[in-house]
C-alpha cells in the first residue's frame, strides 16, 4: 500500500513536467493544445532510440526535450501563420506525430531494459532517495519557469493569453509569443515523456493516448487545492496536482470492481466535474448576491419613503 | 509628425455589402497638435484610427510618421511610434496580471523583449511616481490584479500606460465613452493634463461635442469616410456646439446622427 503511494509520488513528479507544459498552453496562453498526446511520445521515442544506440543518456533526454519544442513550434506555425483553428492544428500535429514517432523508433516500441539511463541509478536506490532527487529536479525546472514568466519576454507571453490586443498595441508580436509558448510547453511535455520512458524502461507509440486530459486533470486538481493567485503558486499547484492525481490513480487501481482500463473514463469524468462545478457555483453565487442587493436597495428606498 | 496622404479603405469590396470606410483622406498633424475628431456613425473615425495604428491596412494611400512610411508595418511594429487608448476600458490592460506587470509591459513599448527581469526596483520606482500623477491611489496597489479595478481606474491606468513612455503619436479612440459621467470627467481632465505636460501629438475621437471644442487645438469633422472640415485653433476658441452642428449640416447636407452623441 505505502509502496504504491511512494511509487505514485515518483510518477507524479515525472508527469508534473508534462502538466506544467499543459498549464502553459491551457492556462497561460488560453490555447487548448492537443499536440501533447503526440509530443509526449516524441520525447520518449527520441530519448529511448538514442540511448539504445549508445548515446549519452543526458544528451538523449535533452534531445527529447528539443524534439518536443520543434513539434510545438510546428503546431504554433499551423495556428498562427496557417490560420488553422487551434484545436485542429493540435489534432493534425498529434496524428502526424504518430507516424513520425514510429519512424524515429523504427518500430512501434523500443525497450531500454538493462541499459544505463539518467534514471537507472535511482531505480536501484531507496525510493526516498528517488523522490528527493526527482523532487529537487522538478522544483528546479518549475523555478526556472517562474523566473522566465517574470522576464520582459515572459510577461509578453502571459499577456498574449490574457489580452492579445493590448500587448500587440505595446509592440509584442503575438504570433511569435504564441509559437514560443506552445514550443516551450511541448518541450516540457516531451522531457516528461523522455524521463518516463527511462523510468519504465520502454517507449511505446501509444503511451501518449489521453495525456492531454491527464495534464488538464493535474492542473485542475492543483487549482482546486492551491488556487492560482500568483505564478509561483500556480506552478506549485500544478506539480502538487500531478502528484495527487497519481496517488488517486494508484488508490483507484486497488478498488476491486475497477478495471485499469476504466481509469481514462474516471479521469475524463473528474475533469468534466472540475470544469462544470466552478461555473455552476459562480452562477448560483451571482444570483444570490443580486437577490440580496436588490432586497437591500428595496429596503433603502422603502426606508426613505417612510421618513418622508 | 503624422501625415496621411490619399488614404482609402473599402470594407467587403466587390460584394453587395461594399462600404466606403475611408475615401481619399488627407491629414497632417504638426508636432504638438492635439486634434479632436467628430462625425456621425460610420463616418470612418474608427477606421482612421485603425489605419494609423496598423489594425487595418489602407487599400490606397500612405501613412507617414516623422517622414517614415509606415503603412506596410504590422500593428506591433508601429507601437514604436504610437500609443493608443481604446474605447473599452477592459481593452488596454491585462486583467490577470498586476498593475506593476502591466506597467512593465507598457514600459517596453516598441522595444525588443528579452530575458531581462521585468519589474525591477528601478522601474517600480518610476511606476510609483507615475501612478501618483493619476491621484487615485493606484500607487499603493501595485501588486493588485488589474481585473480588480473599476472601469474608470482601468482606463486611467491605460491612459498612463500609453503615454508615460512619450509616444510620438497618441491615439484616443472615444476613450471616455464607456464610462459614467464622473469617471469620464476624471479621464478627460487627466488626458488634458498629460497631453499638455508632455506635448504629445494627439488624435482624439470623441462623441462629446463640448469636449471636442474644449480640448485640443484643432477639430476635424468626418462624414461618410471623408474629412469634411478642419477647424484651426483661432476659429475653434469661440465655437459653440450649436454652430458646430450647424456647420456639419451645411457641409454634409444632413444632421449629425450618432446614437451616443453628447452635446455637452
Amino acid at each position: 500500500m505505502l509502496a504504491s503511494i511512494y511509487g505514485a509520488i515518483v510518477l507524479g513528479l515525472l508527469y508534473a513536467l508534462m502538466a506544467l507544459g499543459v498549464y502553459i498552453t491551457f492556462r497561460i496562453l488560453d490555447f487548448p493544445d492537443l499536440t501533447v498526446d503526440g509530443s509526449f511520445v516524441t520525447g520518449g521515442a527520441i530519448c529511448a532510440t538514442m540511448i539504445s544506440n549508445g548515446y549519452n543518456p543526458y544528451l538523449a533526454t535533452l534531445a527529447g526535450f528539443a524534439g518536443g519544442v520543434i513539434a510545438g513550434i510546428c503546431t504554433g506555425l499551423l495556428h498562427t501563420k496557417g490560420k488553422i483553428n487551434g484545436l485542429l492544428a493540435g489534432i493534425l500535429m498529434m496524428i502526424a506525430l504518430y507516424s513520425i514517432n514510429i519512424r524515429i523508433m523504427g518500430s512501434p516500441n523500443v525497450s531500454l531494459l538493462n541499459i544505463k539511463t539518467v534514471v537507472s541509478p535511482l531505480l536501484d536506490e531507496k525510493i526516498g532517495v528517488y523522490i528527493a532527487v526527482a523532487g529537487v529536479a522538478v522544483l528546479l525546472i518549475k523555478a526556472l519557469l517562474d523566473l522566465f514568466l517574470h522576464t520582459d519576454l515572459g510577461l509578453a507571453l502571459r499577456a498574449t493569453g490574457d489580452n492579445a490586443r493590448m500587448i500587440r498595441s505595446f509592440g509584442a508580436n503575438t504570433d511569435r509569443t504564441k509559437i514560443l509558448g506552445i514550443g516551450l510547453s511541448n518541450g516540457l511535455v516531451a522531457l516528461s515523456g523522455a524521463l518516463l520512458a527511462q523510468h519504465g524502461g520502454y517507449t511505446d507509440v501509444n503511451m501518449g493516448v489521453g495525456m492531454i486530459v491527464i495534464g488538464l486533470a493535474s492542473v485542475i486538481i492543483g487549482e482546486a487545492i492551491f488556487g492560482m493567485r500568483r505564478v509561483w503558486i500556480a506552478t506549485l499547484a500544478v506539480v502538487v496536482g500531478s502528484i495527487v492525481y497519481r496517488i488517486v490513480y494508484a488508490l483507484a487501481l486497488r478498488v476491486e470492481w475497477f478495471d485499469s482500463s476504466d481509469l481514462k473514463l474516471i479521469t475524463a469524468v473528474l475533469v468534466i466535474i472540475a470544469l462544470v462545478i466552478p461555473q455552476v457555483r459562480r452562477a448560483m453565487k451571482q444570483k444570490s448576491v443580486a437577490r440580496k442587493r436588490t432586497l437591500e436597495l428595496l429596503g433603502q428606498s422603502a426606508g426613505k419613503g417612510g421618513r418622508a | 509628425m503624422l501625415e496621411l496622404t490619399k488614404v482609402s479603405k473599402l470594407f467587403n469590396p466587390g460584394t453587395p455589402n461594399e462600404k466606403i470606410a475611408l475615401m481619399d483622406a488627407n491629414l497632417k498633424l504638426n508636432p504638438g497638435d492635439f486634434v479632436t475628431v467628430i462625425g456621425s456613425n460610420g463616418a470612418g473615425k474608427s477606421t482612421l484610427m485603425n489605419i494609423i495604428s496598423g489594425v487595418l491596412k489602407p487599400d490606397v494611400g500612405e501613412v507617414r510618421i516623422a517622414g517614415e512610411a509606415i503603412h506596410h508595418h504590422p500593428e506591433h511594429a508601429r507601437s514604436r511610434w504610437i500609443g493608443r487608448v481604446f474605447q473599452d476600458p477592459m481593452a488596454g490592460t491585462a486583467p490577470r496580471m498586476t498593475i506593476e506587470e502591466n506597467l512593465t509591459m507598457a514600459y517596453k513599448r516598441g522595444q525588443r523583449r528579452g530575458f531581462g527581469w521585468g519589474a525591477t526596483a528601478k522601474r517600480r520606482a518610476i511606476f510609483r511616481e507615475q501612478l501618483q500623477r493619476l491621484g487615485i491611489g493606484l500607487e499603493n496597489r501595485m501588486h493588485a490584479k488589474v481585473g480588480l479595478l473599476s472601469g474608470g481606474e482601468r482606463q486611467a491606468l491605460s491612459l498612463l500606460m500609453s503615454t508615460f513612455t512619450k509616444p510620438q503619436i497618441l491615439l484616443l479612440d472615444e476613450h471616455t465613452a464607456a464610462l459614467d459621467p464622473a469617471r469620464a470627467e476624471l479621464i478627460t481632465r487627466l488626458t488634458d493634463e498629460i497631453v499638455r505636460d508632455m506635448k504629445l501629438t494627439t488624435l482624439m475621437v470623441t462623441h462629446n461635442m463640448e469636449q471636442a471644442i474644449r480640448l485640443g487645438n484643432r477639430l476635424i469633422m468626418m462624414d461618410k469616410g471623408r474629412i469634411i472640415l478642419d477647424i484651426p485653433q483661432e476659429k475653434k476658441a469661440d465655437l459653440t456646439v450649436a454652430q458646430l452642428l450647424g456647420e456639419f449640416e451645411r457641409i454634409s447636407g444632413h444632421q449629425l446622427s450618432d446614437d451616443r452623441i453628447v452635446l455637452g
